[in-house]
């Protein structure tokens, strides 16, 4: 049970990576760095059941920093989108010296 | 005025010496420190005249102009103080020293009396103070300076009366004493080296005094740094005095070293060579000679002063002043007789295809002081000092009246816009005329040089040659010989050139041009009255040191000498101990004769053979037809040769300073500018290169920054895992 749980964890946050790799939507990087958290509930979640309720706890932590930076992310992308009329990273380059 | 005084005091110190006896009064030096001090203190005074003046004459300086209130108007108080001033102290010197001199003649002095002002260096086991030695030899050297420098100055008042830069002249001059008083006078060789090298600097200043002129500032800064390949050696050898001796005090050193030092070892050998090659610099002799000559570009009577009388007999001085040293070395003392005896043959035949007459007088002085290093070389320092003596009352009487012929020629050309060289003896001739107390003096400095008896040349350089003959049948004997041979000719030599030079200037057609010929005049007082006290002292200043065998067969059996072999009595507390290692050690060659033959013989045979040459040159160079410089013919085969100087300067310019010149090219291109700047430059572009690639990964895209994020936890869980 076990196994096939973090098997599917390692696929979710392997999607994720090359989400946020590859992709140039930021909404649709922003959507992969969520599979990315989220792969890694479901594996503190699979391993509570044999470790104890510390994972499940965690589970919450993350889903709480997730929310808040769904906030503040999406409103920075927000304000770009204003600012652009686009949400492409790859026009946003001056993140650099 | 300085002749019968000084005359007059020896005289009365002989008697008092002999009255006494051994057991006179101890000496007791009167201001030996004001003696230096007067003439620094006529440069700090001429020195403020000379900045007060620049504000009117710098201009005149800049431009070589004359200064308006020399036509007709009232000197300013800058251009007539120095004349008080500069001679000034120089004369109250000069009567110092005389009394000094007075005093010591009537007393017992066997050890210098040292005076210590104060400790100068003092850093562990080196201690230097400033102090001054007076003893015989110094004394000697002192009366020569200051005499000879007061009658310089004095001239100059005359010669330099016209010059824009008078005050700044005269306080380099006064400069210049106090440090040639520096380096007689002191009693370590560390003070000598301030004087040595005081002296080389002002030298610096005055070849170049007329510094607008490029060719006169190149002059200076050639002798400058000819001097200071010799400074090297000397610095070296004071070096080895310390780490050999611990000390640098003359007194201790020439205590100790008959102890320390084996006879002919290879550390005092090495020791008076560095010593010798310190005073091939200043004394101008061979390889070191090349700056003498171009230092003429000098105010002529910075000539006599500096490059005739005192400057350049620094070396001779040395030496003698070195002398248990340079006794205790026979190698380093044959290489100095050596080096004298070629540069004295050397330079005189250099001398004979001059037509600058300044240029034949410095390459005289340079083949005299190469008999004054035979002299002190042979270890008769009593004679090579002598010789130094004698040889500054008639070279400075030599350079003085070829300073009122070029101030007369000057004046002639001037006049009539002429711009030929009025030091070109071609363009002289027949000043007799024009000049009767010049031409008068001038002969009889011609004369002593040439060796004729009674003039004061002819005591002390047959003297030099004596010894240098006697020392022939002791060790090294062959080249006592060569020595020997070597001093005759060139006394021949100079017979030769100095006839030929009063001939061109003096005698024959007058080739300056009519209208010219109108301008030349007799020097003024102030320039002649001093060439009157020189030709008297070239005269008799020889006395002082006749060879007893030559008083009592001619003039002292009739009263007319009053003393004989003074010198040699006066220098033997200090010259003793050297003579005393030399009789030890290589023979006692004092009272030898050469090849046999007696002094009343060789005297007799060395004047009738000088006199000989003397009036066969006048008849010969009488009889050739000298055209102006103008109109002269270039020089062939082997008199072009001697008129290019055997093409020294060439030589030493293509072996030593273009080498030079190229190796510190190589040194600035390539090793600085390639190689030091490169590694320094080569960091920089590697660093810069190093952030450009880095640079590169900051492309401000997020993806990129993500990629390196995955990348890095990859490597890090690969380092765990593995």
């Amino acid at each position: 049970m076990l196994t096939e749980a973090l098997v599917v964890s390692a696929m979710l946050f392997v999607v994720g990576t090359f989400g946020v790799l590859i992709r140039r939507n930021a909404i649709v990087m922003f959507l992969c760095i969520e599979l990315q958290l989220n792969a890694v509930n479901l594996s503190f979640v699979a391993f509570s059941r044999y470790l104890g309720i510390d994972g499940q706890v965690f589970v919450f932590f993350v889903m709480t920093v997730a929310a808040a930076e769904a906030a503040v992310g999406l409103a920075i992308i927000i304000s770009i989108f204003r600012h652009y009329e686009t949400v492409n990273v790859d026009n946003f380059n001056l993140l650099k010296w | 005025m300085t002749l019968p005084l000084t005359f007059f005091a020896l005289q009365e110190g002989i008697e008092i010496q002999a009255a006494h006896g051994p057991a006179g009064e101890a000496f007791s030096p009167f201001l030996p420190g004001v003696i230096i001090l007067l003439p620094l203190l006529g440069f700090l005074l001429n020195g403020a005249l000379a900045l007060a003046a620049s504000r009117r004459s710098s201009a005149a300086v800049r431009e070589g102009t004359e200064l308006d209130f020399l036509e007709g108007g009232r000197r300013p108080l800058t251009h007539w103080l120095p004349t008080w001033i500069g001679p000034g102290v120089v004369g109250l010197a000069f009567a110092i020293v005389l009394v000094n001199f007075t005093r010591m003649l009537g007393a017992e002095l066997h050890e210098p009396i040292i005076r210590h002002y104060w400790t100068w260096m003092n850093t562990g086991a080196f201690s230097v103070d400033a102090a001054l030695q007076l003893d015989q030899l110094s004394m000697v050297m002192m009366l020569v300076v200051t005499g000879v420098s007061f009658l310089i100055h004095v001239f100059s008042v005359g010669y330099m009366g016209e010059d824009p830069g008078y005050p700044r002249y005269f306080a380099y001059l006064n400069l210049f004493v106090f440090f040639m008083l520096t380096l007689v006078m002191g009693a370590s060789f560390p003070v000598l080296f301030v004087g040595w090298e005081g002296v080389g600097f002002c030298s610096y200043i005055l070849i170049g005094y007329w510094f607008t002129d490029r060719e006169k500032s190149d002059a200076g800064k050639k002798a400058f740094v000819v001097n200071r390949i010799g400074d090297f050696g000397f610095l070296v050898a004071m070096l080895l005095i310390f780490t050999t001796f611990g000390t640098l005090n003359f007194v201790e050193i020439f205590e100790a070293a008959p102890e320390t030092l084996a006879y002919g070892g290879g550390l005092v050998t090495a020791m008076t060579l560095l010593l010798l090659l310190g005073a091939t610099g200043k004394s101008a002799q061979i390889p070191l000679y090349v700056w003498l000559p171009d230092a003429m570009a000098g105010p002529t009577p910075v000539s006599a002063l500096i490059h005739a009388a005192t400057m350049v007999t620094a070396g001779v001085y040395m030496v003698a002043r070195t002398s248990v040293l340079f006794a205790l070395a026979p190698v380093g003392g044959l290489s100095v007789a050596l080096i004298g005896a070629a540069t004295a043959l050397f330079a005189a035949t250099i001398g004979l295809a001059q037509y600058d007459i300044k240029k034949v007088l410095a390459y005289s002085t340079i083949s005299q002081l190469g008999y004054m290093f035979v002299g002190v070389g042979v270890g008769a320092y009593a004679a090579g000092i002598f010789h130094l003596m004698t040889h500054a009352f008639f070279k400075a009487l030599l350079f003085l009246g070829s300073g009122a012929v070029i101030h007369s020629m000057h004046h002639a050309f001037h006049h009539t816009h002429n711009h030929a060289d009025p030091q070109d003896m071609r363009n002289m001739g027949g000043l007799r005329r024009f000049m009767p107390i010049t031409w008068l003096t001038m002969w009889v400095a011609t004369l002593a040089i040439s060796g004729i008896w009674p003039f004061a040349g002819f005591f002390s350089k047959d003297e030099i040659i004596w010894m240098a003959g006697a020392r022939a049948a002791g060790s090294y004997g062959g080249w006592f010989v060569l020595i020997w041979v070597m001093a005759l000719a060139a006394a021949m030599i100079t017979a030769v050139y100095m006839t030929r030079l009063m001939v061109m200037t003096f005698h024959g057609e007058n080739r300056t041009g009519q209208d010219e010929a109108r301008h030349l005049h007799e020097a003024p007082w102030v320039m002649w009255v001093p060439l009157a006290i020189l030709a008297f002292l070239a005269i008799f200043g020889g006395w002082v040191n006749v060879p007893l065998e030559i008083h009592d067969s001619f003039l002292g059996g009739y009263g007319l000498l009053p003393m004989s072999e003074w010198m040699h009595e006066w220098l033997h507390p200090v010259a003793a101990v050297a003579t005393e290692i030399q009789a030890a050690n290589a023979g006692d060659f004092g009272h030898l004769s050469p090849f046999g033959g007696g002094e009343v013989m060789w005297a007799v045979l060395s004047t009738l053979l000088a006199l000989v040459v003397v009036l066969a040159t006048a008849r010969v160079v009488g009889g050739f037809r000298i055209l102006p410089a103008a109109d002269s013919a270039a020089a062939e085969g082997f008199k072009k040769v001697l008129f290019r100087k055997y093409y020294v300067d060439e030589i030493y310019d293509s072996i030593v300073v273009q080498p030079l010149i190229r190796a510190s090219r190589f040194a600035w291109k390539v090793v600085d500018q390639g190689i030091v700047d490169g590694i320094v430059n080569g960091l920089g572009h590697f660093a810069r290169a190093l952030g450009w690639i880095g640079s590169l990964f900051q492309t401000g895209t997020v993806n990129t920054y993500a990629l390196f994020l995955a990348i890095g936890v990859l490597v890090i869980l690969g380092v765990v895992a593995f």
